[in-house]
């Protein structure tokens, strides 16, 4: 869902989500959708919808961007928006579409709907470069968090499932910081990170080092991970519902480099980005606790025997780590306009591709296979792969990649026995 | 340990061994009448530092040859080379190995040890969680009820599993597991999962075994046992060949002593002579050129040690774990 | 008290149902996978939708029910095949990743609207449109009935003290019925046998009698579907208890325990677990056609979750075991219902509104599968000292 470059969203049929006005029945079809830019949904738009014979039926879309249409025919039917109900510096790239209608079903109908600077004529090597942007801003939201789902898997062999709903949570407690307390949003943010920081600290602190400590195997500790997984996102629906929340309420201003159009949350966000993983990057390769944590990801047995205090650094891997898909999850926040119970979920497979890809516990890996991903998942719909289809690319590279370089970008090939 | 003896060879004669081995040639690499592995020009690098590079070894049949070697000779590298768990990186410059006259440079572990050369491994893999005789059933070749299709109907195996269960009841017998049958294999002490291990390879009637480190974490009292049970091995008709660093065993059993050092094959000999050789010495003391690797006062501390910590961190393992399992 | 008979009549209503039986097969299937092999598939759904798709798919558009049934099954044996290539011979997180992977472009496929006349995209096909063959093979005819016919409605018309003496009779029942199968009764053999068949059907017929299930007798979602599941999960217990006590299971233990070892006594370790792969797949994939029998074919309702659900009921049920998976699913569902309906019955509103009792419920199973693992990680019918499952 990242930056859908201004389209409409349809049947996102998660859990619920839609709030469908119209039933499909035995003979009865609905054709349906929700209308919505990058910076929100777009309420009072007109669309027609026509059938075959030529009778008409119009629809208005609610608050919340939402239109239905019911039809009792089967058949090909003719969708249309009307430009002039648009707000005014949209528009819409095709403003009447067709759908075939079939009883028992809600038909979506998409509607690419875009800012009146977007040029129909635009070039391709624009679309290119503003994908590029948009891969590298997602790119590096990722790498925050799977440098952190790296280490954590570097310095303890767990893949972390629950990693995801870190994610989640930050954008959660921003939300509920920010919207909610009416906090500033950089002191919000802060406390964010501080919180989940906090969580990871105390993560570690009663269950995982226990279970360590217990000789708990590594596939029952990634089931463990699973099991927090499904319980923190249901914990996250409980309190916040199937919808969206929104960290700040007021649309974000727009800037336009060339051909980029990015919001200034974006620029910040990725300026954010930045500064983190080159001070992460600079703390792993100079300072003392980064070259322990470097030592204990390489040979936990060794670094153990040459006097470094394991639990310690693990302790301090899942801080730090934490608090990075803290950090992580309330810039998408920002970035995508909302965050909802099942944001990280959608994410956390890019998360595990990224490490995968660099190289399963090399943090420099995670950084440039989260680039990597990100990349893929915004150019692949520019150069040919069909929109719905891009993280399924993102993944389907992940596996390619595993069949030539199994040990990743970066990896170490294994040694045996 | 001769009451074992179920087959002789010529080599089960002492003074035949003494004979074939005044014959060979004492310089590395050198070439065998009758060899069954000869292994040429393998070379194994990881990342930039060079871990095994032997140019050619050939290793005599119906013999014990010892692999000796400081640590980091890349003695167990050499062993997962040639039975298959690992590539050597210059697979195609020239890496040839053949067995019985059979080439494996491109075989998997499996067909390694179909071939007749099964080994064991240094930190002993039994299988924790089955039990003893499930581990010596697994080690039968050619069973028709690990087939998928045939699995599922118990008379196509049942005349077999009997068979089998037979020939492994014989061996626990052999090696004093029998009473032990039935435990898990993760209740056995340190020596005895070394000794079902090797019982575990036997089952598969080898041509030749490599055992990796035998006496590692061993108890001393149970390694006059297992040395024992290696030389009943030669007196059958089986070549070994065995990674060790305690020179107290490699003199005591070993027919034929190769040595490594960086990687290299340094020298090799008759066990007695070897260890004067000055390539030996050079490459397990360095520069300290004085002292006779012959010296048994000198070794034995440091090896009896070694056994010693080892024996003493496996027991702390276990206690670790019967306590983890007392908590469920 | 008709609270209670309400909570365990639904707990009643959902065991008995086609889905968990569906479910109970993945399971079987998922525990060849983790339980028997070691291998970490967190792909169990894909393979169900692959069933399910192919079945599905094959009968809309109008090739013969058999013909679809081997369509679903050749898919799941080709994802096998493509997932086991590139990972079996890479260490075990691997397999996890890339079935779990591999499982969502399943997913995002099906949910394409490109495919729209394929896979009927995010809305999935209704069940309407594969299920007819199916229902027309029923041996059960029209109309309805209820199992048991005999119940308690007709002793005092179902007064509360006859459900209450059920309920004390029925627990007196299972707990002789635990400690004759744990031979602290001193029966041996025969007798023991003989007592717990006694014991077990006696227990089976109470539960029937207190909490009777009325149905349709075809229908889209009758005895029809639930006879044939619950047949089916039979059949692969029986397939599955032949598997495992063969050499061939032996072999699929030991690789669990350690490849390398297996590998160094000649035996292929990369067949073995493509042979499990494949096997545990199929099972996948008959469970996936029974899910969508009497629902519809909906990519969403086989992701990642579901493949979560399974591993929860694996392992209350008890890993590596006969009957774990079906005994784990038979409770996994039946509790998360008794869990909802009681947190709607007990808890006001203002607390928990109704859609917040579903959340709840799924909250307590995320939890109880952490507690599992971490107190009781061999499950219900697992042996402690062989069940300590370790990839």
């Amino acid at each position: 869902m990242l930056v859908a470059p201004l389209m409409v969203l349809l049947g996102q049929s998660s859990a619920g989500a839609v709030d469908t006005l119209c039933l499909p029945g035995p003979d009865k079809a609905c054709i349906a959708g929700t209308l919505r830019t990058e910076d929100g949904v777009l309420p009072d738009v007109t669309i027609t919808v026509t059938d075959e014979a030529g009778t008409a039926q119009e629809a208005v879309t609610s608050d919340t961007g939402k239109w239905s249409v019911q039809v009792d025919k089967e058949g090909t039917y003719t969708v249309a928006l009307d430009k002039t109900t648009l707000p005014k510096d949209l528009d819409v790239a095709k403003s009447e579409i067709t759908v075939q209608a079939k009883f028992g079903a809600t038909l979506p109908a998409l509607f690419d709907v875009r800012t009146s600077s977007y040029d129909a004529s635009t070039s391709k090597v624009d679309e290119l470069v503003q994908s590029g942007v948009n891969g590298l801003r997602l790119g590096l939201l990722l790498a925050l968090a799977s440098v952190g789902l790296s280490l954590i898997y570097g310095t303890t062999g767990l893949s972390n499932f629950a990693h995801a709903e870190q994610v989640t949570l930050g954008g959660v407690l921003g939300y509920l910081f920010v919207n909610s307390w009416g906090l500033n949003l950089w002191i919000g943010g802060v406390l964010v990170v501080l919180a989940c920081a906090f969580t990871g600290y105390f993560q570690d602190r009663v269950l995982w080092q226990p279970l360590r400590r217990r000789g708990l195997g590594l596939t029952q500790m990634i089931i463990v991970t699973i099991g927090l997984s499904l319980s923190l996102q249901y914990v996250f629906q409980y309190f916040l519902g199937a919808g969206t929340v929104r960290v700040v309420q007021d649309n974000p201003s727009v800037r336009t480099f060339g051909s980029v159009t990015i919001t200034n949350q974006s620029l910040v966000a990725m300026a954010i980005s930045i500064v983190v993983l080159a001070a992460v990057g600079f703390a792993l390769l100079r300072t003392r606790i980064g070259r322990a944590t470097r030592a204990v990801s390489d040979n936990p047995a060794l670094a153990s025997a040459s006097g470094i205090d394991t639990d310690k650094v693990i302790r301090l891997v899942w801080t730090v780590a934490m608090g990075l898909a803290g950090l992580s999850g309330i810039l998408y926040a920002l970035v995508v306009n909302g965050i909802k119970w099942d944001s990280g979920l959608q994410i956390l497979l890019l998360l595990f591709a990224a490490v995968t890809l660099g190289g399963l516990g090399t943090a420099f890996g995670a950084l440039l296979g989260a680039l990597v991903i990100g990349l893929v998942v915004e150019v692949s719909p520019v150069v040919g792969m069909p929109g719905d289809f891009k993280y399924a690319t993102a993944l389907l590279i992940l596996i390619l990649l595993l069949l030539v370089r199994p040990q990743g970008l970066l990896g170490k090939p294994q040694r045996v026995g | 340990m001769s009451e074992h003896t179920i087959t002789t060879n010529d080599m089960a004669d002492p003074a035949a061994r003494t004979a074939l081995v005044a014959t060979l040639d004492a310089t590395p690499g050198a070439s065998k009448p009758d060899p069954i592995l000869v292994v040429d020009k393998i070379v194994r690098q990881f990342g930039g530092m060079t871990a095994v590079d032997v140019g050619h070894l050939e290793v005599q049949r119906g013999i014990i040859t010892a692999l000796i070697g400081p640590n980091g000779a890349g003695k167990t590298t050499f062993f997962n080379l040639i039975t298959g768990f690992d590539k050597p990186t210059s697979a195609k410059q020239g890496a040839h190995w053949s067995f019985d006259g059979r080439k494996l440079d491109k075989t998997s572990a499996s067909s390694v040890a179909q071939a007749g050369m099964v080994r064991t491994f240094q930190l002993t893999k039994a299988l924790s969680r089955m039990t003893v005789i499930e581990n010596m059933m697994l080690g039968a070749q050619n069973q028709a009820g690990e087939n998928l299709f045939k699995s599922m109907f118990h008379g196509v195996w049942r005349a077999q599993e009997r068979e089998i269960e037979a020939k492994a009841d014989e061996l626990l017998d052999r090696f004093k597991l029998l009473e032990k049958k039935h435990d898990y294999a993760g209740s056995l002490s340190g020596g005895q999962r070394k000794l079902l291990e090797m019982a575990r390879a036997l089952m598969s009637d080898p041509k030749m075994i490599m055992l990796d480190e035998p006496m590692a974490g061993v108890n001393p009292a149970l390694t006059q046992s297992l040395l024992g049970h290696i030389q009943t091995l030669r007196d059958e008709g089986m070549t070994v060949l065995f990674v060790e660093h305690d020179m107290h065993v490699v003199r005591h059993i070993s027919d034929w002593v190769a040595v490594m050092a960086e990687g290299r094959l340094v020298a090799e000999g008759a066990a007695d002579t070897v260890m004067s050789n000055p390539a030996v010495i050079d490459a397990y003391l360095g520069a300290h050129h004085d002292t006779d690797l012959g010296d048994d006062a000198l070794l034995s501390d440091d090896a009896l040690e070694e056994i010693e910590a080892e024996v003493a961190a496996e027991e702390a393992e276990r206690q670790a774990e019967e306590q983890a399992e007392g908590l469920r | 008290m008709d609270t209670i008979q309400g909570i365990l009549n639904g707990m009643m209503r959902e065991t008995l149902s086609p889905q968990t039986a569906a479910v109970a097969i993945a399971v079987i299937g998922l525990n060849i996978h983790l339980g028997f092999t070691g291998l970490l598939n967190f792909g169990q759904a894909g393979f169900m939708l692959l069933g399910a798709y192919g079945m599905a798919i094959s009968v809309w558009h109008g090739l013969p029910f058999a013909v679809g049934i081997l369509f679903g099954l050749g898919a799941a044996l080709i994802f096998a095949l493509v997932l086991g290539v590139p990972t079996l011979k890479l260490r075990g997180d691997y397999l996890a990743i890339v079935t779990i992977s591999a499982a969502e472009i399943l997913r995002y496929v099906g949910r394409s609207s490109l495919l729209s006349d394929f896979t009927g995209a995010a809305q999935g096909i209704p069940g309407s449109q594969y299920r007819t063959p199916f229902t027309s093979l029923s041996l059960f005819g029209s109309g309805s009935f209820t199992l048991w016919p005999f119940n308690y409605l007709d002793v005092a018309g179902g007064a509360a003290w006859v459900r209450i003496l059920g309920w004390i009779v029925l627990v007196a029942l299972v707990v002789g019925l635990v400690y004759v199968l744990r031979g602290k009764a001193g029966l041996a053999g025969g007798a023991k046998v003989g007592a717990a068949v006694v014991l077990g059907v006696l227990a089976v017929l109470l539960v029937f009698f207190l909490f009777p299930v009325p149905n349709q007798s075809t229908g889209v979602n009758g005895w029809w579907v639930r006879f044939v599941a619950w047949t089916l999960v039979a059949l692969c217990t029986f397939l599955v208890f032949l598997l495992v006590r063969s050499p061939w299971g032996r072999l699929l233990r030991g690789v669990r325990e350690d490849e390398d070892a297996i590998r160094s006594l000649g035996k292929n370790v990369f067949s073995i677990k493509m042979q499990a792969l494949i096997i545990g797949g199929l099972f996948g994939a008959i469970g996936g056609m029974i899910y969508v029998l009497p629902a519809s074919t909906q990519p969403d309702s086989m992701g990642r979750s579901l493949t979560f659900f399974c591993y929860t009921a694996l392992l209350i049920g008890g890993a590596a075991t006969i009957f774990g998976p079906v005994l784990g699913s038979l409770i996994f569902f039946g509790c998360r219902i008794g869990i909802k309906y009681t947190a709607s019955a007990y808890i006001p509103d203002s607390v928990m509104n109704a859609q917040q009792t579903e959340q709840f419920s799924y909250i307590v199973v995320g939890v109880a599968l952490m507690l599992i693992v971490i107190f009781r990680p061999q499950g219900i019918l697992g042996n402690k000292r062989e069940l300590r499952f370790d990839v």
